[in-house]
């Protein structure tokens, strides 16, 4: 039986050159890079069109030569099989033609790496932390410090409710760059890991525990600019997004005065002392909000990878040592110091110690956490 | 001498004959893949559309792992080792190889090897769920339990793989027949031989490294722990030191077969032999120089990323080399297009656009957008599966009448090239465009941005996957009722494995044949 193969060949071939052709359409489509919005994001852009070119150009003479061949040189067809098998010459020019135009293509690929290299003379510094799973961002120039997560609900993600149009890539706390600045990265973890990603403006960077990585971007207009940890991180590696927005000079400094103005209220808080019921109230929350994706919604944890808190030997312990797991972490548990404030983290001590059973009846007030870190 | 198998189960547990052998390793890797490939639709059914419907996100992670790890270590890598015990001595007319015992040892620790790796999935904690890449600190301080169990199987695995390749280069060294120089062998008996060089070169590496993790979880120290003074980096380091002369010890034996293949049915000799033999040794030497190109954007220096983006667009001059030698060889000659010609033809174009996907990925620049992005999940996948899936079963097909006797049914080995063929390419193309369009890879659940692709490459990998089971179907019906083959079973087969009876007789090439 002869089977029909012009047919599935010539379809093959048809979808090839359709889905090829269909890249330079990108931009409306979704299928291509995005052009970004600085000028090392567009020359990144033409150096992946021409890569993109040059191979469609060799893919169209190796290919079109097989098909060729596959067409003619049948035996159905009554083709006769020649018995050449070697030559020097052509191999030599095989050789060559793509040797040049591999020198061809390092050569701008060169001219923009150094530019992506070139950190130097930053107007803006923000130093950005990675940690399971968000993001931290400081501005050591400032004294300004904030974390940023994920604030698409559960719903969305479960499936109770209809996903928006930023699903997954928004975040409660944007990082906001003033426009037409060099800004500089240094991006680094604090536990595992991770990898600081946006697409528009071509800035990829892996924040490694340990090292302090850099690079630049320098937005023209503003705008908002999402992107996602590439790196594989753990459990929600796929929920912690980047949300950048670029804003003018006068509406960056507005937003950085803003945040002095909360950090000295949250260092005024410190100071107060709440009722249990209220830093039980508020630690229920936040146990919610940070602590129920490992420990469980019940307080149980999962069997050999997060310890339960309901009858722990820590939440049952001395108070010291809690407060040290839960501020300078330990193995997998992220140390929670830097990334709450100190009401927020007597709240929520105050609350594992008398939740889930644990009948332990303490209050942690704010000023005990400050005066537990300033201790250590 | 003629003398038969033992009877029973003591034949396989005891054989040290290179066709029993090749035959168990063949066998063992079409399970794996078959569980692999169980993983992979794990996988694809989440990402079926956005949301969170079917597995948790750790659940996932432990999904993409195994995933990887059975595929790489369990499917691709024992199916040609099981290939090169068949067909090598066959080829260099041997009759057997050379360390008989050693070989039985080596495929038998690999069950224990990928039993234990499977185990995990039912240990308290999970699977390993930090990719099959495994970096620090993620597979050390914030690993689960298993991780342990896990590196005592990579060493096995490990071990398997080193006797496996001692075996393989004392048998070609040792054992060819008269007159069978070493630019007379045939390629695969080439590819292999240097295959089985970057295995001893690199294998010990990776021993190493998991060694070095297993210190790090239960011994104190800090090789990879920044916080003791250690370096994740280098984990990386280390890791892809390994890890690139693996991929190539994936495909090589790939290229192999395709030269073996394509010449029987364009009935023409191999085009460039010997710049085929110096192209794949090109190949392996540099891939020992380009690992970092993994790594573009750990931060390493601008030179050093400027010498692994030059190494890296170097390989692709030999590899273009290799894929215009087998445009030449078809060119002119009297094709016909029975199932291994199809498999790889299909495996020239595809793997060459993987290749192209490859070349784009070396422009470091460029890297930083495509980099853990689907785009590099296309690339791989664009040369493993046609590259080493495809040349699997095409040598499958190819060989499967001189080992069994029985010739497949011709119309549906194309019928099932045709499925896998477009089953793969709707699987694997649209995840370029995801990739391009930002979706970063190891992710359980997406923007709808990206909902259209993924849906397209979920419906693909069922069909690849139904393709795989006729597979199995044709392999047993060609095993019990396929028709009698003759022992040239190709019209223009050449090379010392044809010269024997089909199937081949248990003990071949008792007394070596003269090559001229």
């Amino acid at each position: 039986m002869r089977f029909p193969l012009r047919t599935p060949i010539a379809l093959c071939v048809l979808l090839f050159f359709v889905l090829s052709a269909s890249i330079s359409y990108a931009s409306e489509w979704r299928l291509n890079m995005t052009e970004g919005v600085t000028a090392v994001s567009q020359e990144v852009f033409s150096l992946h069109m021409l890569i993109f070119w040059i191979c469609c150009g060799i893919g169209v003479v190796v290919f079109g030569v097989m098909f060729v061949s596959m067409f003619l040189h049948r035996k159905s067809r009554g083709a006769v099989a020649a018995n050449f098998h070697e030559s020097t010459a052509l191999e030599f020019v095989w050789t060559i033609i793509p040797l040049l135009i591999l020198v061809g293509m390092a050569y701008p690929a060169t001219t923009t790496l150094m530019k992506i290299y070139d950190t130097e003379d930053a107007e803006v510094d923000v130093l950005i932390t990675g940690y399971q799973w968000k993001w931290k961002y400081d501005f050591p120039e400032q004294g300004v410090s904030f974390f940023s997560n994920m604030s698409t609900p559960k719903e969305q993600i479960l499936g109770g409710a209809e996903k928006g149009e930023h699903y997954l890539l928004e975040v409660d706390e944007p990082l906001l760059i003033p426009v037409d600045k060099k800004v500089r990265f240094l991006v680094t973890a604090a536990d595992v890991i991770h990898s600081w990603w946006v697409p528009d403006l071509a800035v990829k960077r892996d924040a490694i525990p340990g090292y302090i990585n850099q690079a630049w971007t320098k937005v023209q207009e503003p705008g908002v600019f999402r992107g996602q940890c590439a790196e594989l991180c753990g459990k929600d590696h796929g929920f912690m997004p980047i949300e950048v927005h670029a804003v003018s000079q006068d509406e960056f400094d507005q937003w950085i005065a803003a945040k002095q103005a909360r950090a000295q209220e949250i260092a005024e808080a410190a100071k107060q002392t709440l009722s249990f019921d209220e830093l039980y109230t508020q630690g229920e929350a936040i146990y919610a909000n940070q602590c129920a994706t490992c420990h469980q919604p019940n307080g149980e944890g999962v069997a050999g990878v997060f310890p339960a808190i309901a009858g722990s030997p820590i939440a049952l312990g001395a108070l010291d040592e809690h407060l040290s797991r839960v501020v300078k972490g330990l193995g997998a548990m992220p140390a929670f110091g830097e990334q709450l404030t100190p009401v927020e983290l007597a709240a929520v001590v105050t609350f594992q110690r008398n939740a889930f059973g644990n009948n332990m009846g303490d209050i942690v007030q704010p000023i005990d956490i400050v005066n537990y870190k300033q201790g250590q | 001498m003629a003398h038969g198998p033992a009877k029973g189960l003591s034949r396989w547990l005891f054989t040290t004959n290179h066709k029993d052998i090749g035959t168990m390793y063949l066998w063992f890797s079409f399970l794996m893949f078959f569980l692999g490939g169980l993983f992979a639709l794990v996988i694809r059914a989440e990402l079926f559309q956005p949301g969170l419907q079917i597995v948790e996100p750790a659940f996932f992670n432990q999904m993409t792992t195994l995933h990887g790890l059975i595929m790489v270590f369990g499917a691709v890598m024992p199916a040609f080792v099981g290939l090169a015990n068949w067909m090598l001595p066959m080829m260099i007319g041997a009759p057997d190889m050379a360390l008989p015992r050693m070989n039985n040892w080596s495929f038998w620790i690999l069950p224990f090897a990928f039993a234990a790796l499977v185990s995990t999935l039912f240990m308290e904690g999970g699977a390993p769920d930090f990719g099959w890449t495994f970096y620090a600190p993620l597979s050390t301080t914030y690993a689960p339990p298993s991780v342990t169990l896990f590196i005592f199987s990579v060493h096995i695995m490990g071990a398997s793989s080193i006797m496996g390749a001692i075996n393989i280069i004392a048998t070609i060294l040792n054992m060819r027949a008269p007159g069978m120089t070493l630019m007379k062998m045939p390629l695969f008996v080439w590819t292999w031989l240097i295959t089985a060089y970057l295995l001893i070169a690199v294998m010990p590496v990776l021993a190493g490294v998991v060694t070095m993790m297993l210190m790090d979880i239960h011994f104190g120290t800090s090789f990879f722990d920044a916080a003791g003074g250690g370096d994740p980096v280098l984990f990386q380091h280390i890791f892809w030191f390994f890890g690139h002369p693996e991929v190539y010890i994936m495909i090589l034996p790939a290229f192999g077969i395709v030269s073996a293949i394509i010449p029987t049915f364009a009935r023409k000799p191999l085009f460039g032999y010997s710049s085929m033999v110096y192209a794949t040794a090109s190949i392996a030497f540099l891939s020992f120089i380009v690992w970092a190109h993994h790594m573009f954007t750990v931060g390493m220096p601008l030179a050093g990323e400027l010498i692994f983006m030059y190494a890296t667009m170097l390989i692709a001059v030999p590899t273009g080399v290799k894929v215009f030698n087998w445009v030449t060889t078809m060119w002119r000659g009297a094709m016909t297009f029975e199932t291994p010609m199809l498999f790889s033809i299909a495996f020239v174009i595809l793997f060459t656009i993987g290749g192209f996907s490859g070349l784009m990925l070396a422009i470091a620049p460029a890297d930083f957008q495509y980099h853990d992005t689907y785009f590099v999940v296309a690339h791989f996948h664009y040369v493993l599966v046609p590259g080493a899936i495809f040349s699997i079963t095409a040598a499958v097909y190819y060989w499967l009448p001189k080992w069994c006797g029985r010739m497949y049914d011709e119309a549906m080995g194309r019928v099932h090239f045709w499925i896998a063929f477009i089953g793969l390419n709707v699987t694997f193309f649209p995840m370029h465009f995801s990739g391009l369009a930002g979706m970063p890879r190891r992710i359980p659940d997406y923007n709808p941005l990206w909902a259209d692709w993924n849906m397209i490459s979920s419906v693909g990998a069922f069909l690849f996957g139904a393709a795989q089971v006729l597979f199995l179907y044709i392999v047993i019906r060609t095993i019990i009722g396929g028709k009698k083959a003759s022992d040239e079973v190709w019209e223009a087969s050449h090379g010392l494995e044809w010269t024997v009876a089909s199937p081949a007789p248990y003990h071949t090439f008792s007394t070596p044949p003269e090559v001229k």
